[in-house]
C-alpha cells in the first residue's frame, strides 16, 4: 500500500498552565491507515484529538492535513475538508432529536443539503445502530447511545479522518465486536481512523500501527504488539497488565 | 458486515416530513386571521381597536425576536432596546430630516438597525453567557447616551414623526395598523422559515454545544452573527412601529430596559423555544397591561413573580401546556423522520415511531 500521509503533525506543543498535554509531538498518520493511541489518564490523548480537530490552538507547532497546512484553520473548516471527531465525553445537542443531530453533521460539514443531507445522516444512523431512536430528543439517551450518535455524527460529515477518543469506553465485551466491525467497515470504504482506546484488545486487533502517549511526549510508536512490549510502555503502566489479545482472528 | 456511507441508495432514502396535518391547519388558520385583521378596518374594527392590536403586534415582534435570540440561538441579551430606539429614531432621521418619506425611511431604520448590530457584534462577541448578558445592556446604554447627544435628534429631549402630517387621523391610524400586521407576519415567517433552514438548526447546535457544532462544520460565530442580526432588525422593525403609534419619540422611552424586560416576560409565559409561544405571550401580556394596568413599580413586580411562577411550574410556558409538552405542533421547525424503521439491515428492537422513546435499545454499535 502506498504510504502517503494524510495527517502530519509537527513538534505540537500545548501547555494548561504548568501541566504539559503536548510537548513536541511529531508524528505522521498514512492515509487509510488505522491509528492507535494508548496512554495513562491524563497524558494528553483528548488534547492532541482537540489540537488536530482545531477546537484548541497549538503553543507551537505544525499541523498538515492532506498536504495543507491546516494549523491555523477554524474547527468549523477543519471539519468541511474531511476531520471528523468523536467525543470522549458525550456533547449531544440535547434538545435537538438524534436524526437533527446527525443532520448538523451531514448538512454542515458535510455540505449536503436536503434530501441528500436527509438520506446521510440516515445511514449514519443505520451503521451506528441508532435509526430506532432517530426521534428521540438527544438529552434523553443514556451513555452509550450518546456514545453511539457522537460515532454517527462524525459519520455523517463524510470524513477522510476520523478521530475516536475511547468510543468503546464503557461498552460491555459483547458489545465490542460490532464497534470493531463498524471500524473495520469504515477502514474498508476507504477512511483513515484515529483511535485513543483503553481497551487495548480492541485497539490492537484493529489498528496497523498504535502511538503510547505520556505527559504529552511519545514514548513509543510503530507495530502494535511491539508498542505494547516495549519497556518504556510497560513501566508506565506498571502494575497493570494488558490482554492484547494477540490471539484473536482479525 | 462492510459500512458504507452511500447518500441515495434506494434502500436507506430518508423521507423526512417537514410539515404535519397540525401545521397544515396552522397555516390555513394563520392565514384566514391575518385576512380577516387586514380587512378589519373597513368592518368591524374601531380607530381604538387598531391602536390596540398595533400596540400587540408590536409585542409579538419583539417576543418573536428576543425568542429567536435567547430561545433558539441562546444568546440572552438584556440590550435589545438599543435597536428599538434606533429603529424609533432611524425613522424619524430617514423619514423626517432627510425627507425620503415613510416607506424608505422604514426601509433604511431597518438597515441601520443591521448595520449598528453586526458592528456592535464584534465587542458583544467577545463576552458569553452572563457577561454577554451585561455587555449587551451596557451597549445599550452607550448608544442611548450616544443618541442623545445630537441636537439634530433632539438632544435627549425627544423628537417627533413628522412624516404622517396631512393623513387623516382615522387613516393615519389605519396605515400603521396594515404596516403594523404586515410587520408582525414578516417578522414571524422570516423567523420560522430561519428556523427551518439549514441555518436554524445551526443555531440551535451551537445553543446546546457550541464546541460539537464547530467540529460538525457549523461556523459558530458567523450563526450567532446571523441571529443577532436578524433580531435586532426585528427590534428596530419593532421601534419604527412605536414611533408610529406615538408620533413623538421619547429617548428615555425608546431606550428603557423594561422593554427587554417585557420580551423576556412575553417568552418566558408563552413558552420559550417555540413559535407560537411568543405570540400567545404578547396576547397575555396585552391583556394584562390592559386590564391590570401598567401601574409602575407595582406592576414590574407582579410581572416578575408571575415569570417566576411560570420558569418554576410551567417551564414551557403556556403553550406547552396547550400544546400538551409539544405534542402539537402549529409552526414545526424540527426534522421529523417519517419512517425510522423498516430497513433490512437494522436488527435494533422494535419501538413505536414516535412519542415514547424505546427503552431497550440495539444490541449493535
Ligand atoms: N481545557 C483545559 N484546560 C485546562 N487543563 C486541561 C484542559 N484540557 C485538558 N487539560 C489537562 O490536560 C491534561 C491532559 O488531559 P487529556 O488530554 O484529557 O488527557 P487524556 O485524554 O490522555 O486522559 C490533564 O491534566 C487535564 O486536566
Ligand atoms: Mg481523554
Amino acid at each position: 500500500m502506498a504510504e502517503s500521509e494524510l495527517l502530519s503533525v509537527h513538534g505540537l506543543s500545548k501547555k494548561f498552565g504548568r501541566v504539559i498535554t503536548a510537548d513536541d509531538v511529531t508524528f505522521d498518520v498514512h492515509e487509510g491507515e488505522a491509528f492507535g493511541i494508548v496512554g495513562p489518564n491524563g497524558a494528553g490523548k483528548s488534547t492532541l484529538l482537540n489540537l488536530i480537530g482545531g477546537v484548541i490552538d497549538p503553543d507551537a507547532g505544525r499541523i498538515e492535513f492532506g498536504g495543507r497546512d491546516i494549523t491555523r484553520l477554524k474547527a468549523a473548516n477543519r471539519a468541511k475538508v474531511g476531520i471528523a471527531r468523536s467525543f470522549q465525553i458525550p456533547r449531544p445537542f440535547v434538545d435537538m432529536t438524534v436524526f437533527e443531530n446527525v443532520y448538523v453533521g451531514s448538512s454542515f460539514a458535510g455540505g449536503t443539503r436536503g434530501q441528500h443531507g436527509y438520506d446521510r445522516a440516515y445511514a449514519a444512523l443505520e451503521t451506528t445502530g441508532l435509526l430506532s431512536l432517530a426521534e428521540t430528543p438527544a438529552g434523553q439517551l443514556r451513555l452509550l447511545d450518546r456514545k453511539r450518535l457522537e460515532l454517527a455524527r462524525a459519520l455523517a460529515t463524510g470524513p477522510r479522518l476520523i478521530l475516536l477518543d475511547e468510543i468503546a469506553g464503557g461498552l460491555t465485551e459483547k458489545e465490542i465486536p460490532p464497534l470493531i466491525d463498524t471500524i473495520r467497515g469504515l477502514l474498508a470504504s476507504g477512511v483513515t481512523v484515529v483511535w485513543i482506546e483503553h481497551i487495548v484488545h480492541a485497539l490492537v486487533s484493529v489498528v496497523d500501527r498504535l502511538m503510547c502517549l505520556a505527559e504529552g511526549r511519545i514514548l513509543a510508536i510503530g507495530d502494535p504488539h511491539e508498542v505494547m512490549r516495549s519497556p518504556e510502555v510497560i513501566e508506565v503502566y506498571l502494575g497493570t497488565t494488558f490482554d492484547i489479545g494477540e490471539g484473536r482472528a482479525s | 458486515m462492510s459500512v458504507t456511507l452511500s447518500d441515495s441508495t434506494a434502500a436507506n432514502r430518508a423521507r423526512v416530513q417537514r410539515s404535519t396535518r397540525a401545521s397544515l391547519v396552522g397555516l390555513v388558520v394563520s392565514i384566514i386571521v391575518v385576512a380577516a385583521l387586514a380587512y378589519g378596518p373597513y368592518a368591524f374594527l374601531s380607530k381604538g381597536n387598531q391602536q390596540n392590536l398595533t400596540t400587540l403586534f408590536i409585542y409579538i415582534i419583539l417576543g418573536t425576536m428576543w425568542n429567536l435570540l435567547a430561545g433558539y440561538a441562546g444568546m440572552v441579551s438584556i440590550g435589545q432596546q438599543a435597536f428599538i430606539g434606533i429603529g424609533a429614531y432611524g425613522i424619524v432621521y430617514a423619514a423626517d430630516i432627510l425627507g425620503l418619506g415613510l416607506w424608505i425611511g422604514l426601509v433604511l431604520a431597518l438597515v441601520i438597525s443591521g448595520i449598528v448590530a453586526y458592528l456592535v457584534s464584534f465587542l458583544a462577541f467577545r463576552l458569553s453567557g452572563g457577561y454577554f448578558a451585561i455587555g449587551t445592556w451596557v451597549i445599550a446604554e452607550v448608544i442611548y447616551l450616544i443618541t442623545t447627544q445630537f441636537d439634530t435628534l433632539g438632544a435627549g429631549a425627544g423628537i417627533s414623526l413628522t412624516t404622517f402630517r396631512g393623513y387623516k387621523p382615522e387613516i393615519r391610524i389605519a396605515v400603521v395598523y396594515w404596516i403594523a400586521l404586515a410587520a408582525v407576519v414578516v417578522a414571524v415567517a422570516v423567523t420560522y422559515l430561519l428556523l427551518r433552514s439549514r441555518l436554524g438548526a445551526g443555531f440551535t447546535a451551537v445553543r446546546d454545544d457550541a464546541t460539537a457544532a464547530a467540529t460538525l462544520g457549523v461556523n459558530v460565530t458567523r450563526s450567532r452573527r446571523i441571529a443577532w442580526v436578524v433580531a435586532a432588525m426585528g427590534c428596530g422593525l419593532a421601534g419604527t412601529l412605536l414611533a408610529m403609534t406615538t408620533l413623538n419619540v421619547q429617548p428615555g422611552s425608546v431606550f428603557k430596559i423594561q422593554w427587554t424586560a417585557f420580551m423576556i416576560f412575553i417568552v418566558i409565559i408563552g413558552g420559550i423555544g417555540t413559535i407560537e409561544g411568543p405570540i400567545i405571550g404578547a396576547i397575555v401580556f396585552y391583556a394584562l397591561e390592559r386590564y391590570v394596568g401598567d401601574v409602575g413599580f407595582w406592576y414590574l413586580v407582579i410581572l416578575g413573580i408571575i415569570a417566576i411562577a411560570m420558569v418554576l411550574f410551567l417551564p414551557k410556558g403556556l403553550w406547552g401546556l396547550i400544546s400538551r409538552g409539544g405534542r402539537l405542533q402549529l409552526f414545526p421547525t424540527g426534522l421529523r423522520l417519517a419512517t425510522p424503521l423498516a430497513t433490512p439491515l437494522a436488527t435494533t428492537t422494535s419501538s413505536p415511531t414516535s412519542g415514547t422513546p424505546p427503552t431497550t435499545s440495539a444490541e449493535d454499535l
